[in-house]
């Protein structure tokens, strides 16, 4: 019955994202100040008139209202509060019905019950419970399901956190936000029902790709979907703020929460996702450029501008249009995200059991939503005013320089990445990647490290050449020192790797300058939040230069008891030994390490596993981790002359990247924590006034 | 408006020079009869797919370096490769090599997939001669 149960709660919350959109339709056309004559974009369209569950007799059927008498208009207003008031609730209920649904599936999968189709395709009775929890999610139904519960939760959570938005607005963007979820609901429900029964229940399910079967598997995704789904809220902002033409400061001191809480999670996710790459797949890269991982990429790059641009609307009252635009532009990277990894277009490490149908219902929704926000984009951007101005050298020019940038790294990204469909489109059968990526992106991005140090050190509205040279003194003699320093004894690592070190020295550098003589007791919390979060990506840079600079490997066939070398490690098989997991075995190599020839000696483990359900093996690398680097190890093939292969690698302060990446996540979570303080006093001192 | 002068000068710029060093990085499919209509596409990535010939597969003295041929049926390509093999690589069996061709005619691979089972295969390779999976291995 929980199956069942799961498949009723699904219909309901559909039901409510209907009545949700029906609501927020009729607070916008009452709640519509009279006399503006433009007809709105939901009237009509949506049939609201016919199908309101109270159909007002005072609303006017002509496009064009004339002026009415006042008591008609006191009762339109009154009406408009009543759905308005009627609407948080409706989304806070579709939020717990999807979760609901989701809990169920849950469920489903933890009990094993294998008369349900999913069940029997992903799972399998004898896997770890952790596994068969987080199985609900890796494979299509099961994602899509956490895509719309996320979806209906941010909903939800607008309903209830949002208090600074007008109630108009507020109504038009949890429309915008029923309005995607009624779509992808569609899918669910019409093209890939998880809750589906199999008749008769087979004995035991396919069981999990093995390759799934790691702890990644239970953080992963939900963290990623956050990011991906919650960047949908800056979405309907901005559909919101367009619907009403409110597009201006207090809009965007709303909206930015919200734009950095998916982005915090966006970046947990792609960081997480980097280093479950790094150990689960065994071959020490840490990005594949891989389309799945684009498809995560994309989007934050879009947030990532996205966040700068809306501080300038916040602070300066500028780049209104262009703020909307990417709050469009980022969701959109979302959904062709989606897109991406659903509809199985793409050969990808990701891609498990894919649908081509499946893949035309998404498209079919991203033509729809991003095509309707850009018609409405464009009907409305002539009466988005233009905000204030400001000297090309200024904090905002700055800014605009970084959204510049990471917009030309989008689109290299999307361009690669779309590129072998359009090839296979013609019959052409290629792949695009990491000699592609690399130098295309990689000096763009350097430019945009260049500009990031520059940026927080320049004034708003103006400031002068000479005044930023003054401030620059300091990272310009790191940059300048570091490189002094490397050309030396790492001459011959690459031009990128060099400059990318030293820039990174610079930036760091740079990214505390702001700190410079300030009182850091009375230093605003979002401030911290920018220097944490800019030197996080000095660190990452620095890690990732190491990483591509100074890794040694070493492919060896290993006999017992002889040593071998990589980097500053002595490495000597000792012996094999079979393990047996709860549904694998394996055998595991035990190493012993040591580091100079004559160090403390530790064991390191590497696996080769066999999985029978389905019938796979894996290796399991093993990792240790020091203070200046890693020492990674994987297990080859037997070799019929005696001896195991072995893949050795000595990566130099590779840890640096997810260090770094995690610092950037806690600069914008510092950055959320002060916003949402100064805007708690704000409000409150709002109310006194 | 300026901005909006600018970000398409921007995203035009970016398309540009994607475009253009698309066309010196794709990694073009080819097949061992490709090779013998097209000619050899030296000094660029490649990925060569086909069937790992019977009886083919030989290990070097170091015990880490792989030579094998690749056969469409048409005709073949011998292929080396040092590393670790996926563990269904394996002879009469789907390959994708990644690397760069010789100008002998050989294939030097910097990385093989392997196609991995039925499951897990994707769809636009399904039912032609390479199927294959990137399981990066």
């Amino acid at each position: 019955m929980i199956a069942e149960a799961g498949l009723a709660a699904l219909w309901l919350a559909a039901a409510m994202a209907a009545l949700q959109l029906l609501l927020a339709a009729n607070v916008v056309r009452l709640g519509r100040p009279s006399g503006s004559g433009s007809p709105l974009p939901f009237r009509g369209g949506v049939g609201v008139g016919e199908v309101s569950p109270s159909p007002s007799p005072v609303v006017s059927p002509h496009p064009n209202p004339s002026p009415e008498p006042k008591a008609a208009l006191g009762q339109r207003e009154g009406l408009s509060q009543q759905f308005a008031r009627a609407i948080r609730p409706v989304a806070i209920a579709q939020g717990a019905l999807v979760a609901l649904a989701m809990l169920c599936l849950i469920l489903v999968f933890a009990r094993s019950d294998m008369s349900v189709r999913l069940v029997v395709e992903n799972s399998h009775s004898a896997k770890p419970m952790l596994y068969k929890l987080a199985g609900a999610w890796g494979n299509h139904e099961g994602s899509m399901l956490l895509w719309v519960t996320i979806l209906g939760l941010a909903g939800a959570a607008v309903a209830v956190f949002e208090r600074r938005l007008d109630q108009r607005t507020l109504s038009a963007t949890i429309g915008a936000q029923a309005l995607i979820a009624i779509g992808f609901y569609a899918f669910l429900l019409i093209a890939s029902n998880p809750f589906a029964r199999v008749f008769p229940a087979p004995a035991d399910g396919n069981g999990l790709n093995p390759l799934l079967q790691d702890p990644g598997l239970a953080f992963h995704p939900p963290t990623l979907y956050i990011g991906y789904v919650g960047i949908s809220v800056a979405f309907s902002f901005a559909v919101g703020a367009l619907v009403t033409r409110e597009v201006g400061p207090a809009f965007a001191r709303a909206m930015r929460p919200w734009v950095l809480g998916a982005w915090i999670f966006l970046t947990l996710g792609i960081t997480a996702g980097s280093y479950w790459a790094y150990y689960e797949l065994g071959w020490g890269g840490w990005w594949f450029w891989d389309p799945v991982e684009n498809a995560s990429l994309m989007p934050w790059l879009a947030a990532t501008a996205l966040l700068h641009s809306v501080s300038v609307l916040a602070t300066r009252d500028g780049l209104r249009a262009w703020t909307i635009m990417l709050a469009v532009v980022a969701f959109s990277m979302s959904m062709i995200g989606t897109f991406l990894v659903r509809s199985g277009i793409l050969t990808s490490v990701h891609a498990f059991a894919v649908d081509p149908e499946r893949g035309a219902f998404i498209l079919a929704l991203l033509a729809i939503y991003i095509g309707g926000a850009l018609a409405l984009f464009a009907l409305r951007v002539g009466t988005v005013r233009q905000g204030n101005v400001f000297a090309p050298l200024s904090r905002e020019g700055a800014l605009v320089v970084n959204n510049l940038l990471l917009s030309v790294i989008l689109g290299i990204v999307l361009i690669g990445t779309l590129y072998p469909i359009a090839a296979a489109a013609f019959g052409v059968q290629l792949s695009v990647g990491k000699p592609f990526f690399d130098k295309t992106t990689g000096p763009v991005a350097l430019a945009l490290m260049v500009f990031m140090g520059a940026g927080p050190l320049l004034r708003w509205r103006r400031d002068t050449a000479s005044a930023l040279l003054k401030r620059m003194t300091w990272p310009v003699a790191g940059f300048g020192a570091a490189l002094i320093m490397l050309v030396p004894f790492a001459w011959g690592i690459g031009v990128l790797p060099l400059l990318g070190l030293a820039l990174a020295a610079g930036l760091a550098v740079a990214s505390v300058a702001p700190l410079w003589g300030r009182n850091l007791r009375r230093t605003p919390l979002f401030t911290w939040g920018m220097v944490v979060a800019h030197l996080g990506i000095a660190v990452s840079l620095a890690g990732m230069a190491c990483d591509s600079a100074f890794t040694k490997e070493t492919l060896v066939v290993a006999k017992i008891g002889e040593p071998h070398a990589v980097g500053p490690y002595w490495v000597r098989l000792k012996g094999l030994r079979p393990v047996i997991g709860p549904n694998w075995s394996a055998i595991a190599a035990d190493l012993s390490i040591t580091r100079g020839q004559d160090g403390a000696p530790f064991i390191l483990s590497p696996q080769a596993r066999y999985f029978s359900d389905p019938p796979t093996s894996t290796t399991e690398s093993a990792i240790a981790t020091k203070l200046d680097g890693q020492l990674y190890t994987v297990l080859g093939k037997p070799d019929p002359g005696g001896g195991y292969q072995l893949r050795l690698w000595w990566k130099p302060f590779v840890t640096f990247i997810w260090l770094g990446g995690a610092m950037v996540a806690l600069g914008g979570a510092l950055s959320l924590l002060g916003r949402i303080r100064r805007g708690r006093v704000r409000v409150a001192e709002e109310h006194e006034a | 408006m300026w901005l909006a002068g600018l970000a398409v000068l921007a995203v035009g710029g970016a398309s540009a020079l994607a475009l253009s060093a698309l066309k010196d990085q794709a990694a073009f499919f080819y097949a061992p009869s490709d090779v013998k209509k097209q000619g050899l596409p030296l000094g660029r990535a490649v990925r060569l797919g086909g069937l790992v010939q019977g009886g083919s597969i030989r290990k070097a003295a170091d015990g880490v370096t792989l030579r094998f041929v690749v056969t469409d049926g048409a005709a073949t390509t011998p292929v080396t490769f040092k590393g670790i093999a996926p563990d269904l690589f394996r002879e009469n069996s789907g390959v994708v090599a990644e690397g760069r061709f010789a100008p002998d005619g050989s294939f030097v691979a910097t990385n093989l997939l392997a196609k991995h089972d039925e499951k897990y295969q994707p769809p636009e390779l399904a039912g032609k001669l390479h199927e294959t999976k990137s399981l990066k291995q």
